[in-house]
């Protein structure tokens, strides 16, 4: 065979290679569809929404409202499938969906991820759809809990759960140690960062297990310490996200005092050391209201608000939202069924998990029937009075690559001689061409 | 004539049809992908926002000027490094130590050998809970007398923490390749060169050595190959930490994919990373002819 014929060939392969894989990639892109009020398919649809939660009971919730959906429009929709995706990973699986041509329906959405996903054009604008859908009192949604998901005029998420960051306490532990009630601290005023870290301490030294652990924190999602350096009102980057604030007085105050905390104090867990509160491992623990349910009644235990820092009180909400893709084969479908799965009834239905963005159920007696765990009081301190002017943890249009390389950085200041400064500084030196992209 | 050329099409129409399930089953899952990453690496792909733009040699480009690249190659240097010359002379060593005819050679030949077949995931899940701070090696050290560091939390002991436990998980297959080589080295040598009055060190030396080189070659081959492909022990040992000091290329190029969604660059990553395992294995392969014996 002659030299010009095998490389005839080979052109050939190689061409066939390069067009599959041009073929492939062209399948793999979505068209923007605009939303609005459905046209009935020529036979009902199947969708597909994407959540973190592996939880039966949520599961079963979600599978009868759709249930529910389905036997009303069955000229709409077969049915609907709810696809877990485990919580670690979520982001990253979602998006290989995206990349493969495969995008859900309808998928729940980080708040970390909020900016990044709403700008892109990824999801579709759900305003119209939520304003028109009849019954659905769109006013009743609270303006701050829809603001990290709008860009212009549109909505492109649904904020399903607006959970507060709370302290759970281990109250036998604490007394057992001889410390004051935080509950009674939360009354006469004395309920501060300080306080929380002195019977962290004094709790940690006399049980032999943990003190305060900010619960997913790990030394890796950084991101939950805006728990606490919230009480210093500090931020990692300023409103815009285009200025690095790591530097500024009260974040150094903030991680100094954690720092000490940790490494000086013994009130917090250090780096490699796991501590569950939810198994009696520790006196403390700040997380998320809806971790409630993880509790056993193995011990006695409280629930009261995030303890005020030098800057006084502040609120920190946890936000999921739902929204739903314009890559995805239904978006109008996909766009009226969120329409019925948040409207004012199935939102109360919800509220069992999801602490909703309704002003009218934003009560401690109708959050109390939905959660009989927690006492109307805890939840009219922690859930009702916990939305209100509260902030959402870091969010950034460029968040993904913002966090692994915070990450990185402030590995720097979980060592014992840490100096606090001087990592901050390399914080912001590394994370500022970030914020300029 | 004709009989004979209708012979030989058939002969060649089985010979294709024999090859062609492999054929097709290497052009779908190996020539395929390559190429289509080599044609993604060409490319800004935002999975997000729905584009993709042609942008010719630009990630090549911006490899150059990449901080993190240059400190994933160092990691992965270092990494490869350790794990190949700490890999192949305990598997050697292991593996001579078992060809002697001692008794209870098979309990531990299985004891060594015995990860190879466990779970990855679940090796590194158990390693991670003994090299935590208060872990169990920590436990074992503290018992001792010694004050253990916080393995993963520091960024030479974090290196070598993924080193060994990628080590202990693999050291068992090379230590079984070795033995053979090991036992198929006549007798008859030593009993010469025990006779010339050669001592255990130079029978090694000049006898055992030059007669496993070619296992050597493809035990060297399938290390350096294999730790250039770490991913799972890191994503659960150290997440590429401290700071990023055990981000290995296979690792950022991961990070960049999935994580930030730069799909073109981490194809572009990945057209480097093959580059890296292609010449290495090129060079080791003209290598051979100076010191695998039936090359020389």
């Amino acid at each position: 065979m002659s030299a010009h014929r095998t490389r005839g060939r080979r052109t050939a392969g190689t061409a066939a290679v390069l067009g599959t894989a041009l073929a492939l990639t062209a399948c793999a892109s979505g068209a923007d569809a605009p939303v609005g009020e459905p046209d009935t398919p020529d036979e009902p649809v199947e969708l597909r929404m994407t959540v973190w939660t592996a939880d039966e009971a949520q599961l079963g919730l979600f599978r009868s409202i759709a249930d529910a959906y389905v036997a009303e429009n069955p000229e709409l929709v077969s049915g609907v499938t709810f696809e877990t995706i485990p919580f670690d990973d979520y982001t990253t699986a979602l998006t290989t969906q995206l990349a493969g041509g495969n995008a859900p329906d309808l998928a729940w959405v980080f708040e970390s991820n909020a900016p990044e996903f709403v700008s892109s054009g990824a999801l579709v604008d759900l305003r119209p759809v939520l304003e028109d859908t009849e019954g659905y009192a769109f006013d009743d949604l609270v303006p701050s809990a829809l603001t990290l998901w709008e860009e212009g005029d549109g909505l492109y998420a649904y904020p399903f759960s607006t959970s507060p960051f709370a302290v759970f306490v281990n109250t036998d532990q604490i007394s057992a140690a001889g410390q004051p009630d935080p509950a009674d601290l939360v009354a006469d005023g004395g309920w501060t960062f300080d306080a929380a870290r002195d019977i962290a301490a004094a709790t940690a030294k006399d049980s032999g297990k943990q003190g305060l652990v900010v619960r997913d924190f790990d030394y890796q999602t950084w991101e939950n310490l805006a728990t606490v350096w919230s009480g210093w009102q500090a931020a990692p980057w300023s409103a815009d996200g285009t200025q690095c604030t790591f530097t500024e007085p009260a974040m150094v105050d903030a991680l100094t005092w954690f720092h000490d905390a940790v490494f000086d104090d013994g009130a917090m867990p250090g780096p490699g050391t796991t501590a569950d509160f939810f198994a009696g491992d520790a006196a403390m623990t700040i997380t998320q209201i809806s971790r409630a349910s993880a509790l056993d009644g193995s011990f006695g235990w409280d629930v009261v608000p995030l303890p005020a820092g030098p800057a006084g009180p502040q609120n920190v909400v946890g936000q999921a939202g739902v929204g739903v893709f314009a890559a995805g084969e239904h978006p109008d479908v996909a766009a009226d069924f969120l329409a019925y799965f948040t409207n004012a009834e199935n939102a109360e239905r919800l509220a069992a998990y999801f602490p909703p963005p309704r002003q009218s159920l934003l009560d401690g007696e109708t959050l109390g029937d939905a959660n009989p765990l927690l006492s109307a009081e805890q939840l009219e301190a922690v859930v009702v009075d916990g939305v209100q002017d509260a902030v959402t943890k870091p969010a950034h249009r460029n968040f993904a690559q913002l966090s692994e390389t915070v990450r990185a950085e402030l590995d720097a200041l979980w060592v014992p001689d840490a100096d606090v400064e001087a990592v901050l500084a390399d914080t912001c030196a590394a994370v500022t061409p970030l914020l300029e992209d | 004539m004709a009989a004979a050329s209708a012979a030989a099409r058939r002969d060649r129409l089985v010979g294709y049809t024999m090859v062609a399930p492999v054929v097709l089953g290497s052009l779908a899952f190996v020539v395929l992908p390559l190429g289509m990453v080599v044609w993604y690496s060409l490319h800004e792909w935002n999975v997000l926002a729905n584009t993709f733009t042609f942008v010719g040699a630009e990630n090549y480009q911006r490899m150059a000027a990449d901080p993190g690249l240059a400190d994933a190659l160092t990691a992965t240097l270092w990494f490869s490094v350790g794990l190949v010359v700490v890999n192949i002379a305990l598997a050697l060593l292991l593996a001579v130590l078992l060809d002697q005819k001692l008794p209870g050679t098979t309990t531990f030949r299985t004891f060594f050998f015995s990860p190879v077949v466990v779970s990855l995931v679940a090796w590194t899940i158990v390693w991670s809970f003994l090299l935590q701070a208060d872990g169990g090696i920590n436990g074992f050290l503290g018992a001792l007398g010694i004050e253990g560091p916080n393995w993963l939390r520091h960024p030479t002991t974090a290196l070598v923490a993924v080193v060994i436990v990628q080590v202990f998980k693999n050291v068992g297959l090379n230590m079984i390749l070795f033995l053979a080589a090991l036992q198929g080295v006549p007798e008859e040598l030593h009993e010469a060169a025990r006779l010339d009055g050669a001592g255990a060190w130079r029978r090694f030396r000049s006898i055992t050595l030059p007669l496993i080189s070619p296992t050597i070659l493809l035990v060297s081959i399938i290390t350096i190959v294999g730790s250039l492909e770490v991913f799972a022990q890191i994503d659960v040992l150290t997440g590429g930490g401290p700071g990023s000091s055990t981000t290995v290329l296979v690792y950022y190029l991961y990070q960049q994919a999935f994580r930030f969604n730069e799909f073109g660059y981490a194809s572009a990553l990945a057209v480097l990373l093959f580059l890296i395992v292609l010449v290495l294995t090129l060079l080791q392969w003209q290598s051979r002819k100076r010191w695998v014996f039936h090359e020389v």
